[in-house]
């Protein structure tokens, strides 16, 4: 059997659903920002996978998944320092009792 | 079975389990572990992908800068005591996950896709650095990109600051 687009691409649903069943069930924010680092990089996957199996030559979506990691790790950088802001708070980061933004 | 094949699904078997891993494990210094062999197994499905300029900058950013923040913050922030617990919606969480995972992987198999059967190429780099700075090219692009990461970097600084 040869590998093909569509076993990437489930790979990449499976991996997105891992981070997405963690980032809605956990409790502690870092652990949720993990999640969420697991999930873009399914996301990641998946563009390479097209990139590779529908324009081999034109690395467009190669270009497109180096800007995606780009934008996870500015996103990753202000994720931390906010989660480092809130345990200075509250001295914890869970997020199930952080209300903050509620009135 | 071709090499390739075997590499994929070795590749693939480990990201699934190590993401597995930093969902379901207690302690947060081994999902912190567990995550970083994510990412590798993740830098080596791009290089079985021909993507080698991908492969290596995943390796640089992921399993070298972001997981090392990651680290920090566990430190930083006392997570090590209180472990991985989980919230009040785990079987919602679970459906919703599982629903979304379904469609996804259901719509993949079931689309056809336009298909090209050109070979990849030898080699990457060049091929990337004309895209991205040469001519008529996505260079206004990296030039945001790199203004995204300065500010990113001037905000966390803030936001961390001790007032």
């Amino acid at each position: 059997m040869t590998i093909g687009l569509e076993h990437y691409l489930a790979l990449s649903a499976v991996l997105f659903g891992i981070g997405l069943f963690g980032a809605l069930s956990r409790r502690s924010a870092l652990v949720i920002l993990m999640c969420i680092e697991i999930m873009l990089n399914a996301a990641n996957l998946a563009l390479v996978g097209f990139a590779r199996y529908t324009t081999a030559e034109a690395l467009t979506g190669q270009a497109f998944a180096a800007f995606g990691i780009i934008v996870a790790a500015a996103e990753v950088t202000v994720g931390l320092a906010v989660i480092i802001a809130l345990f200075r708070h509250y001295e914890h980061i869970s997020v199930d009792k952080t209300n903050l933004l509620k009135w | 079975m071709t090499a390739e094949a075997i590499a994929f699904w070795v590749l693939a078997a480990l990201a699934a389990a190590s993401a597995l891993g930093v969902v379901l494990t207690r302690n947060i210094v081994r999902m912190a572990a567990s995550l970083v062999i994510c990412f590798l197994a993740i830098a080596g499905l791009y290089a079985t992908l021909a993507a080698d300029f991908l492969a290596a900058a995943q390796v640089l950013i992921y399993v070298g800068a972001i997981s090392v923040l990651i680290i920090m913050a566990v430190m930083l922030t006392r997570e090590m005591e209180r472990g991985n617990r989980p919230g009040r919606f785990t079987w919602p969480a679970l459906a919703a996950a599982v629903l979304f995972t379904g469609t996804l992987v259901w719509a993949s198999l079931n689309t056809d896709w336009p298909l090209t059967d050109a070979p990849a190429p030898e080699a990457t780099v060049s091929g990337l650095g004309d895209l991205l700075f040469k001519g008529d090219s996505l260079v206004l692009v990296v030039e945001m990109s790199a203004l995204l990461i300065i500010a990113a970097i001037i905000g966390a600084i803030s936001i961390a600051r001790d007032k």
